[in-house]
């Protein structure tokens, strides 16, 4: 256990309360690892850090819950409540974060479909940006569930696009095309995992419950659209800039080692809000509704506009249309 | 009473032995400890340590497991004569079979573990009841069923088998054969499911074709045999344990065909790739002759294919197949050749491009180069392990002391010097 990091010494305040002082994230799960490889008894005999505060010892005790804990399908009503208990006990234990996380399951008659104008937008990245920070995505690796590619004139494959551009937008001669997690109605992703972590919601979004994952990325080698992300290292959000508002399934905290995508933001469409990127976008190229809701927009654009989207000879029937004005 | 004496016997077996023999399980266990300490930054650090990223998100790993199934699943091309269809000279080679396939077995559990940051912690995850194995969807959730009762059927019949002779018992038939049959299936089964693994993602239409569950078994009748001709010659001019040169022979010829066989596959698969290239060709063209300014992979499949045709010629010529001189470094070539091949031309350019069309190349890092090399050396030991404790118990040399002496009388006569086989020739009639 000579990695945990020597953790500074607790500003204990006058309560004699340690939550002043964040215990470092690395240090956290390092605490996890050590405490599931020799046991937790013979962890804190060997462990520096062997339970010297309450809080330490809370910690210890909530990551071994976390370890064992079941698998968020099945878990009952009462389970779930103890569970966003523990994690939001835990999030404030790691990294001093006051997040509320949800467990807001899918609305009935709800279907969510998404459309991308390739004709409005100009390549600001906002969306992306704004997704970044609305499901605090690890800032260390500069994770991204959206790719803006830059498109010549004339052409429509993405081998020939540029997706790292770096220079002003909109580029002469050029058009854009965002993806991110189409949410496929028949995800190639799913049938993959052999732990059954990643499931596709009545609603369609296909989530991740990062406990249950093991890590093996069979779904990454799976995704035709390259939609799903791997936390290669321990994630870091700055404190000050983490989003509080989570969803279960959703921008809660993530720790290295376990798969996660796009989800439509499901802590705010579950609430009825728009997802960030569609909110974020200042040309108005993206459009989001509800697939069963006969009147909404995204129903008029597939009624009214041509539309394609990517890949479709893979059948694996995405709820993301492109279209042009 | 017996069983504690099998114990002790192996334990002597296994830690006695003379020099070069310790010094040979000194330096695996060696690479081994570097191997663990490799594995031990990985799991405190993090993948980032590895040179896999969100584009190449398989590396050596997976690609060792694919080509060490495959080793596991030839064991099946002993077995088989040895055991259905009653092919004698295969008799005594069998067992060696059995030990290099729970050594691959083993390797391959070790990969698989060193690839999923949730493992071995969460392993029971993988478990029916306790945990939620995703079967029969997943092809990962076969897989694992399929390493493990494989393991468990390698170690349970040779190990039956043994423990037998070593109390001076014929073991049964009845008790043994219908695992043998079953597991005579699962072997292929093994590598099929390994290829499904991949050949299921129209994702990476580099993988994704039919010839692909037929080429691994393909390449691992022709990898596998050629590592058991290598193992079965050095145990004969190292031991006096009757391995006769017609099981080589057989050896030989079985992986002279499936080298063969594999190279057709691998002309068909470049034909198909090559002749009219479509944007599915890309991984094989990034394979073969680089994209743009991104050819890490090609010196090496260059480099693989040359060794493949290279000792299939050699095999071919009859001359030189049965002079052991030619044999062994054919073999060793081959071995080498499928292993580049099939670990490093297979798994990783299915990566490259990504679905996206973006080229991402992947070069492995100190960390999984010292964990493979670990693994590896862990196989090797247990191989080790395994040949040490079943060698002494098949020639007689190690019997429970509870035997009387009738009882204790050699299953197998040494032989003392190398047996001359006479001359075969048809018989002519006019």
């Amino acid at each position: 256990m000579s990695s945990d990091p020597t953790p500074e010494t607790p500003e204990t305040t006058e309560d004699g309360s340690l939550l002043q002082k964040p215990v470092d994230r690395r240090g956290a799960l390092g605490l996890l690892l050590g405490g599931v490889a020799t046991g937790v008894a013979a962890a804190s005999a060997c462990s520096p850090l062997s339970a010297a505060t309450p809080e330490e010892r809370e910690l210890k005790r909530l990551e071994w819950e976390e370890f064992t804990q079941k698998h968020y399908r099945r878990m009952t009503e009462a389970e779930r409540a103890e569970t966003i208990a523990r994690l939001e006990r835990l999030a404030k234990l790691r990294h001093n974060e006051e997040a509320t996380i949800a467990t807001t399951d899918a609305q009935p008659g709800v279907l969510f479909g998404y459309a991308f104008n390739i004709s409005k937008c100009k390549g600001y990245r906002r969306c992306v940006e704004a997704c970044i920070n609305e499901n605090n995505l690890d800032r260390r690796s500069d994770t991204q569930y959206i790719r803006i590619f830059e498109m010549e004139n004339g052409v429509v494959d993405l081998s020939d696009a540029d997706p790292t551009y770096q220079h002003e937008v909109p580029a002469e001669g050029h058009f854009y095309l965002g993806t991110q997690c189409f949410q496929c109605a028949d995800p190639p992703c799913v049938p993959v995992c052999p732990v059954g972590a990643t499931w596709q919601e009545p609603d369609g979004i296909v989530v991740v419950d990062y406990n249950w994952c093991v890590g093996c990325r069979a779904c990454m080698a799976a995704c035709p659209y390259w939609a799903r992300r791997f936390n290669w290292d321990e994630p870091e959000v700055p404190a000050e800039e983490v989003n509080p508002n989570q969803h279960y399934l959703g921008n809660r905290d993530r720790h290295k080692g376990c798969v996660e995508k796009c989800t439509f933001c499901i802590h705010r469409t579950r609430q009825g809000r728009l997802p960030a990127c569609v909110e974020a976008c200042p040309t108005g190229a993206r459009v989001f509704g509800n697939l069963l809701d006969p009147n909404s927009e995204i129903r008029w654009i597939l009624a009214h506009k041509p539309v394609f989207r990517l890949k479709e000879e893979l059948a694996t029937e995405p709820r993301f249309w492109y279209f042009a004005d | 009473m017996h069983l504690r004496a099998f114990l002790i016997s192996a334990l002597r077996s296994v830690t006695t032995g003379e020099r070069r023999y310790h010094l040979w399980m000194g330096t695996l266990t060696t690479i081994m400890l570097v191997g663990a300490y490799a594995y031990y930054t990985q799991v405190t650090q993090g993948f980032g340590v590895t040179g896999m990223n969100n584009h190449v998100s398989w590396g050596l790993y997976i690609s060792n497991m694919a080509f060490l199934v495959g080793l596991a699943a030839a064991a099946v091309i002993l077995v088989m004569p040895a055991y259905v269809l009653h092919d004698v000279d295969f008799s005594r080679a069998v067992l060696i079979a059995e030990g290099v396939a729970v050594s691959a077995l083993v390797m391959c559990l070790a990969f698989v573990t060193a690839n999923s940051p949730g493992l071995p912690f969460k392993w029971w995850r993988l478990t029916p009841v306790i945990g939620l194995l995703n079967w029969p969807s997943s092809m990962l959730a076969w897989d694992v069923i399929m390493l493990n009762g494989y393991l468990v059927f390698n170690l349970a019949i040779p190990l039956y088998i043994l423990y037998n002779h070593f109390i001076g018992r014929e073991p049964s038939k009845q008790s043994y054969v219908p695992f043998i049959y079953i597991s005579v299936v699962w072997a292929v089964s093994i590598h099929l499911v390994t290829a499904f693994l991949f050949a299921g993602n129209p994702a990476r239409p580099f993988w994704n074709s039919a010839l692909l569950g037929p080429r691994f078994l393909a390449s691992a009748f022709t990898a596998g045999p050629a590592f058991m001709i290598l193992l079965l010659g050095f145990i004969q001019s190292q031991t006096r344990y009757p391995i006769p040169d017609v099981a080589i022979d057989k050896l030989a010829t079985t992986t002279t065909v499936a080298a063969q066989v594999n190279l057709v596959m691998l002309l068909s698969e470049l034909v198909t790739e090559f002749y009219t290239p479509t944007h599915h060709s890309d991984s094989a063209r990034y394979l073969f002759f680089g994209l743009g300014e991104h050819h890490a992979l090609v010196p090496w499949i260059r480099t693989g294919v040359a060794l493949n045709i290279l000792a299939t010629t050699i095999l071919m010529i009859h001359p030189l197949r049965h002079n052991r001189r030619w044999l062994m470094p054919a073999c060793a070539i081959l071995f080498i050749g499928i292993w580049v091949e099939k670990g490093i031309g297979l798994v990783i350019p299915g990566f490259i491009p990504s679905p996206l069309g973006e080229i991402v190349e992947y070069t492995p890092t100190w960390v999984e180069l010292c964990l493979t090399a670990g693994i590896w050396a862990l196989g090797l030991f247990v191989l080790t392990i395994l040949v040490r404790v079943a060698l002494p118990i098949e020639l007689g040399e190690a019997r429970s002391p509870h035997l009387t002496e009738r009882e204790a009388a050699p299953i197998v006569r040494p032989r003392a010097t190398r047996p001359k086989y006479p001359e075969i020739r048809p018989v002519r009639t006019r």
